[in-house]
Parts: C-alpha cells; sequence; structure tokens
C-alpha cells in the first residue's frame, strides 16, 4: 500500500471509529455543561471537530449528579492538544508525569520540609510551588508523618462502589481543600478540562461540606474511621492511615455510629489523642 | 570430532558462556547440548515474571543458583498502574523453596513479597547469599528481621527503593553475633531509625563489608563512628547530611574520610549542609560514582565538588547544578560515562534555576566516553539536539524529559522531530530512548528507518496517527520493550503490526486510542500474547468493540493466562472478553 493511501486509510479509520463512538453515545447529551476536550484530537483533527460545549453522561454512570462526567474512553487528565491550561502547566494536572520515580519526589518533599525547619535559604524555598507547598510546623514532629505512611507521604483511597483503591501523596497538599479537590479530580471527574475544574476553585470542595452524595472519611491510627476535616491539618497527617469517600447516607450520624462500636466516648470534633 | 566430546568437557566449555543470551543460544544447537546446557544453568533471568511459570524454569533448569526476576511494568514507577495489578513473588518462592534447596541468589525488582515469603527464603536455602528487593513492596522489618536471624551466609542485602513498612528498627539486631560474611548493605530506602548499636556491632563484625548504604535517619555525628570501623568500604550511602554547627563532628568525619583509601563510590547526602561538604574532599580524586541527586547544593559548592573528581564515571544531580556546573563537568571529568541530572522542581520551570539544553551540549562536547543520558529540563532545540548526536555518536542511552508535554523547539517553534532524527540516526549503538517534547509521525519515520539497535523505547504525548506507531513496531527491529502513553496511536498500527508483538517482552499503552474490538482480534491472532486491558473505572462494556481501553499491557508467554488478576482487569480470549 503507498504511504499516501496509507495515511488516507489511517485518518478514514479514525474518524470513522470517532464517528461511531459519537453517534452511541449522543443520545444521552443534553446541553449546557462543557464537554471535555479529547485527547485524540491533535493537530489536523482538530480543525475538523471542533470543541463541543454539550454535557456528556453515559448510562453507566452511577454517581447520580448529571454535572459528573464519565468517560469509558482511557483518556488521561490532560487537557486538549494546544490549549494552554491558564491555571497552570498541564504538567502538574497529569497522572504519572513528569516521570520521576514516587520513592525521589517523596524524598524531595520531605527535604523542603526540612531545610524550611532549618531556617535555610535557597534551595528549600526554590523547591516550593503550587503542588508541593510546604507544611508549616513549629517543632520536628513531620517524623511522625514519614513513620506512619512508612516512607513516603503516599495513603490508600478508596472509593465506596469502585472496586479499585488509588494512593494520593499527602505530602503534595497544605490543606484539606487541595487534598479534597485532588481526591474529587481523581475519583469523581475521570476526564475533565484542566480549566474546567479550576473556574470551580472558588466553591468549598463538595466532598468536605456535604453537599455532594459523598463525603470524605479518614481511618487514623487507632481504627476508627473520622470525618475528613475536623482536625487542623497537621494533625490529620500525623494520624491518618488511609481515606475513604463514603456514600454521604452510610456516613450520617459517623460519629455516634463509631462510638457505639467503640464503645469510646468521642465527637465530631476531636482534639488531638495522646 | 566435536559430538563425541563428553559431556564433562563441554560442561566446561559452556562454564565461560556467562551472558543469558549467549546461552540461549548455544541450547538450541542441537538436542545434546540443550540438554548438557539446562542441567548446567546456574543463573536466570526472567524479565517477566508472567511471561513463563515457576514449573516451566523448575523443569527445564534444575540447577539453579540465581534467580532474577522482574514484575509490574515500568510505568508503575510512576503511579501508571493501579493497586493490586500483580507480580507476586509468592508463588515463586514457594516452588523454589521445594526444588532449589541450593538457592543462592534473589533478585525482584518492582515484585510484591510478603514477610512470609521472605521467612520462607530465610529457612529453605542453606546457602543464601544475596537478596536484592529493587523498587519492591509487600514487606516489612519483620520479613528482614527473619532473613537476618536466619540467612549465616548473607552476603548482600539490597532495599533499593522499597516500599517496606517499618515497624522496629531493632530487625538489625537479629543478625546473630557470629555474623561475619556480610559484604553488602543497602538500607538507604527505611524511614524511620534503626538501632544504632546494632548498626555499629554488625558493622565491625563485618571485615568484608564493601557497599554500606544507610537511610536518611542515621545521624551525621554516628557516620564518622562507623567510617572509623570501616575504613575498607568502597561504596558508602552517608544519612542526612548536617548536623547544625558542630566542629567536633566535621572533624571527626573529615578525619574518617582521610581513612577510606578504598572509597570509590559516594551516594546519600539528604538535607546537606553545604559547610559539611569539604570532610569528604580527601576522597574526591578516587571517586567513580557520585550520587547527588538528594543533594539541594548550588553553586559554587556542587561546581567544587565536580572540579575535584577528575575520574569520575557516573554522576547524578539535580538541576541545581545548571549549565554553569556541567561546564565545569565537561572540563574536569573527562572519564564520565553516565550523567542523570533530575529536576528539583516538578512542574514549574524554577527562575533561579538556569539548566537549560546548553548543560548538556557542553557534556556531550567535553565527554568523550559518555554513553548515557538522562536530563530533566524545560526547553530544547532541534540544533542542541543535532550538535549532541554529532558529538556522542556512542551513546547508548538517551533520556530526555522537557517537563511541559509537547514544548516544541523554543528557537524555531518547530516541532523536535529533526533533533530526535539526528539522534536516531548518528548514535547507531543507542540501545534506550524516551522522547519527549513536540513530536509528529515524522519522528518516527527516522527511528523506524535508523534506531535498529533500539531495545527499549518510551513515548509520550507524541505523534499525529497510527501511521507513527507503524512506523516503530515496523522498523525497529530489536524493540523488546515499548511503552506509550497519551499518543493518538490505535487499532490500526496494532493489527498491522501483531507478529512483531512476539518478538518482544511487552507493550504498554495507556490513554491512547486503542479499542476492545482490536484487542479481541489480537488476543485471537496471536494466541502466545496476554493481552491484558485495565479498566480502573469499572466503566468499560467488553461487548461494544469500538470502546476504547484506557490501559492496555500486551505481552508474550508461554504460561498462558496469568490466575491472579485483580477485578479490573479484562483478558481476551478468543471472541468474548473475560474477567477472572
Amino acid at each position: 500500500m503507498k504511504k499516501k493511501d496509507y495515511k488516507v486509510t489511517a485518518f478514514l479509520l479514525f474518524f470513522f471509529s470517532l464517528f461511531n463512538f459519537f453517534k452511541t453515545n449522543i443520545f444521552t447529551s443534553t446541553p449546557n455543561s462543557p464537554f471535555p476536550t479529547c485527547t485524540l484530537l491533535y493537530n489536523h483533527f482538530c480543525i475538523l471537530l471542533p470543541i463541543m460545549d454539550t454535557t456528556f453522561t453515559l448510562a453507566a454512570a452511577d454517581y447520580g449528579d448529571e454535572d459528573e462526567l464519565e468517560l469509558g474512553l482511557g483518556l488521561s487528565l490532560t487537557s486538549g492538544a494546544y490549549a494552554p491550561s491558564s491555571n497552570g502547566p498541564i504538567s502538574s494536572q497529569v497522572v504519572g508525569w513528569p516521570p520521576v520515580k514516587t520513592y525521589r519526589m517523596n524524598s524531595l518533599v520531605n527535604q523542603a520540609k526540612f531545610s524550611k525547619n532549618e531556617g535555610e535559604k535557597g534551595a528549600g524555598e526554590d523547591i516550593t510551588s503550587k503542588k508541593k507547598k510546604n507544611i508549616n510546623h513549629e517543632n520536628k514532629n513531620d517524623e511522625t508523618v514519614t513513620k506512619e505512611t512508612g516512607h513516603s507521604g503516599f495513603v490508600k483511597v478508596n472509593m465506596d462502589g469502585l472496586p479499585i483503591g488509588r494512593k494520593v501523596d499527602l505530602n503534595a497538599h497544605d490543606c484539606y481543600e487541595t487534598l479534597a479537590q485532588a481526591l474529587e479530580i481523581m475519583f469523581l471527574k475521570a476526564s475533565t478540562n484542566a480549566s474546567f475544574i479550576r473556574t470551580e476553585k472558588q466553591q468549598r470542595s463538595r466532598l468536605l461540606d456535604g453537599s455532594s452524595e459523598f463525603v470524605l472519611t479518614y481511618e487514623d491510627k487507632e481504627g476508627d474511621w473520622m470525618l475528613v476535616g475536623d482536625v487542623p491539618w497537621r494533625m490529620f497527617l500525623g494520624t491518618v492511615k488511609r481515606l475513604r469517600i463514603m456514600k454521604t447516607s452510610d456516613a450520617n450520624g459517623l460519629a455516634p455510629r463509631f462510638q457505639e462500636k467503640n464503645q469510646k466516648p468521642k465527637n465530631k470534633r476531636i482534639e488531638l489523642k495522646k | 570430532m566435536v559430538y563425541s566430546l563428553p559431556e564433562e568437557v563441554l560442561e566446561h566449555v559452556f562454564s565461560f558462556i556467562t551472558s543469558d543470551k549467549d546461552r540461549n543460544v548455544v541450547s538450541v544447537v542441537c538436542k545434546s547440548w540443550y540438554e548438557i546446557e539446562r542441567w548446567c544453568r546456574r543463573k536466570v533471568f526472567i524479565g517477566n515474571c508472567y511471561a513463563v511459570s515457576p514449573a516451566i524454569m523448575i523443569r527445564r533448569f534444575p540447577e539453579v543458583r540465581s534467580v532474577e526476576l522482574k514484575g509490574k511494568p515500568h510505568f508503575a514507577d510512576f503511579n501508571l498502574v493501579p493497586e493490586g495489578w500483580g507480580g507476586y513473588a509468592c508463588s515463586w518462592i514457594d516452588e523454589m523453596s521445594r526444588s532449589y534447596p541450593w538457592l543462592e541468589e534473589i533478585r525482584l525488582k518492582r515484585m510484591v513479597i510478603t514477610d512470609e515469603s521472605l521467612e520462607l527464603i530465610s529457612t529453605s536455602f542453606k546457602n543464601f547469599r544475596v537478596l536484592v528487593l529493587s523498587s519492591c513492596e509487600g514487606f516489612s522489618t519483620d520479613g528482614l528481621s527473619a532473613i537476618a536471624a536466619n540467612c549465616r551466609n548473607l552476603r548482600e542485602l539490597d532495599l533499593q527503593e522499597s516500599e517496606v513498612m517499618d515497624l522496629s528498627g531493632h530487625w538489625l539486631s537479629h543478625f546473630p553475633d557470629t555474623f561475619t560474611s556480610l559484604e553488602s548493605l543497602n538500607m538507604s530506602c527505611l524511614g524511620s531509625e534503626v538501632s544504632f548499636s546494632a548498626l555499629e556491632r554488625l558493622v565491625a563484625m563485618s571485615p568484608n563489608l564493601k557497599t554500606l548504604r544507610l537511610n536518611r535517619a542515621v545521624p551525621l555525628g554516628k557516620l564518622s563512628t562507623l567510617l572509623q570501623q570501616a575504613p575498607q568500604l568502597v561504596e558508602l550511602g552517608t544519612g542526612a547530611y548536617s548536623s547544625g554547627i558542630r566542629s567536633d563532628v566535621y572533624s571527626a568525619l573529615s578525619k574518617a574520610f582521610l581513612g577510606c583509601k578504598e572509597l570509590k563510590g559516594l551516594s546519600g547526602f539528604w538535607d546537606v549542609d553545604p559547610s559539611y561538604l569539604p570532610a569528604f574532599f580527601s576522597v574526591c580524586s578516587r571517586l567513580t560514582t557520585l550520587n547527588l541527586s538528594y543533594a539541594t547544593i548550588r553553586s559554587p559548592d556542587i561546581t567544587k565538588v565536580i572540579n575535584l573528581c577528575p575520574n569520575l564515571q557516573r554522576l547524578l544531580v539535580l538541576d541545581h547544578i545548571e549549565d554553569s556546573g556541567l561546564n565545569a563537568l565537561a572540563l574536569s571529568c573527562k572519564n564520565l560515562q553516565e550523567l542523570r541530572v533530575f529536576p528539583s522542581d516538578m512542574y514549574v520551570a524554577d527562575a533561579n534555576v538556569t539548566l537549560t539544553e546548553q548543560g548538556l551540549v557542553s557534556v556531550t562536547q567535553g565527554c568523550p566516553k559518555l554513553q548515557s543520558v538522562l536530563y530533566f529540563c524545560h526547553q530544547m532545540s532541534n540544533s542542541a539536539l543535532i550538535t549532541i548526536a554529532k558529538n556522542r555518536p556512542n551513546l547508548t542511552c538517551f533520556r530526555l524529559c522537557i517537563i511541559e508535554p509537547r514544548t516544541p523547539d523554543y528557537l524555531t517553534h518547530e516541532p523536535l522531530d529533526i533533533g530526535f532524527g539526528a539522534i536516531v540516526k548518528h548514535c547507531k549503538n543507542l540501545s534506550r530512548l524516551s522522547l519527549s517534547g513536540l513530536l509528529t509521525d515524522r519522528v518516527f519515520e527516522y527511528i523506524g528507518t535508523h534506531a535498529k539497535k533500539l531495545d527499549m523505547l518510551s513515548i509520550a504525548f507524541a505523534g499525529d496517527s497510527d501511521l507513527g506507531l507503524h512506523h516503530v513496531l515496523s522498523g525497529c527491529e530489536s524493540l523488546k520493550k515499548l511503552e506509550i502513553r497519551d499518543c493518538p496511536f490505535g487499532d490500526t498500527a496494532l493489527l498491522a503490526n501483531v507478529a512483531k508483538l512476539a518478538t518482544m517482552r511487552s507493550l504498554w499503552m495507556s490513554s491512547c486510542a486503542v479499542s476492545i474490538g482490536a484487542c479481541k482480534i489480537l488476543s485471537r491472532k496471536m494466541p502466545m500474547l496476554n493481552v491484558e486491558v485495565i479498566d480502573e473505572n469499572g466503566t468499560l462494556n467488553p461487548k461494544l468493540d469500538n470502546c476504547l481501553v484506557e490501559k492496555l499491557y500486551v505481552y508474550r508467554t508461554v504460561a498462558g493466562p496469568r490466575s491472579d488478576m485483580p477485578g479490573y482487569i479484562w483478558t481476551m480470549d478468543r471472541d468474548s472478553a473475560n474477567k477472572i
């Protein structure tokens, strides 16, 4: 087959399969939500297939809320071809990029915390970035963080209804907001245009304020499940073992329910346990 | 006559053949050579633990002393492989414990191993000598205690970058008082403190100790004590390299380093306080390996160190070295063979760090023996790449990561096709290549045409169409490992090159444009391949043939589909997709 013919065939095949894809799913679309810019739209294809402004929900989605998008496309968290996100480089929004081993990333983050501690200028501050803001601490108790989570700041996160857990790097966050947003991206919006996410930055994460169908909980050192957000961030880091995104209906009265189980007097607003 | 040589003679001749490839060639000459070779094979390397089963290995090679296994795909290092994927060492250890009583060495990479397995290793193999767990997980310090307590002839314990559950620092105390055979200990990945007295005792009792890599928690003040006990060390990994302002610590350290006349490699250097750097200057002239990739030191400190190490062959650094440091490297270190420059800031170009493509160009110009490069940077140009290619045609490994995906040539705003094209054209022995930046199908045409010795290729955010993938699969004759993410490669190229996949170890494709239908066809056409589709979100409908797959992992195997797959993996079997 001539090269030119091959290219034409490949193009036609690709276009056709994309067309089939749209055909199967168009019946569920409703207006007025952004369509994630498909990573398949590259170079010359970009001209042919315009970015659509329609919602996109698959029948299989179990999450209820029509704003939550779910695509079985195998698309990563990148935004489209050349669309530069006004809210930061693509590299900070993509899983596993840049290709640096998590072992190394954790080491650098832990060191950044250390140098801030020692009051060193220069390199320590340079490592600071939006993603890896250092946690402010007065004493050296960050050792407990490394101890709890092994060498890394990674803890497991599971979500009700999803068979697979993920890991999230707690060291990459300095407050509940960014953590909850990252988890929302990971679990609730599997593939969304990055700039779309950022425009909602002003609102408090729905995982934390109770308005979503899901709520964020964690298991602490003593094996109890607590609502995330009640204790100061640093204390949370020192005590969290793993996270769980629970259905709000299951989490209702979380503290009292677990109170019964453990027969320990406890309420939602907890103090640091020694 | 050759075929009447007695077996013992042939065995003796074969004992000089140590490379796996050569051994494999020897074994297919004729039936008798196959038989003789398999009985005297002592070392087995299995690049994909699912390509073969323990039973098959044991049946063919009954007298093995050393086994090396690799588990998860390479992209697992970057969080792309979900939890529970596999790579379990358990079944291997179980069967080897029954069939290889004289096993001496186990090396695992990216595998999951439990404390039970570690205990089994420690009690099953009387002559056990070497345990290397590289990027592994699933075990704790309890497992290490068992190894320490029971392996009386242990020579090497290397936990390189593994994820170990730190239950207690006392596992070191489990080494018996009479234990003296240790030659190499790497515990740099451990998070919490180990018992220092146990460590000190161990070092004092090990006259053959050549490699010692400490973890961060070992304070600098104690390092001199250890060095005094082990002046014969060849490789040292320090712990945290700072200690407030303590002149006594400094002078003790300096004196201890003076005594280490054999030291050739240094690593560690977490939390570096630059004022302590001169303490090791006395060993610099002998250093061949220096790993400063966790040290956030900058010029002039780093340049000073480099100027003192003229015999350096291997250097790992952070981008704090900047172009100026790399220029110094190019002038001082004429024996340099490998350079790795890691990013200090993962995402945004740090205005204070001026590391550009110029640094790399200088090094390729000044270091005639340079073969292996790993370079993270924020900008690149075609002209720089062409210069690099012409300067260093002896490159065998070239991994360039321009941090922002799809970054074009910063001078011309063109794709970097011709730059990488020059690399594959001039570096005829290139065996490993990682691409980045803005790339079209053109670069793959160059790769397919020129990269005939390429063994491993990593592609991300590149290409325009299936033609790109087709060029690679049809052109790269030596290709064994191909990993692709976020590229518009799909069914057509894959199905046009099915036979190629049987000559490769594995293919990884994530966030590309491959459909379930194509996976089914591939599986049907090539029964010797395992076609595994990873469906993390649980949204895959295997009946919908044009449904795209999230992540695809294809590898050749003689062991059939694996039985330990998690629920989110679909395996393609004939016309239907099956879940275990």
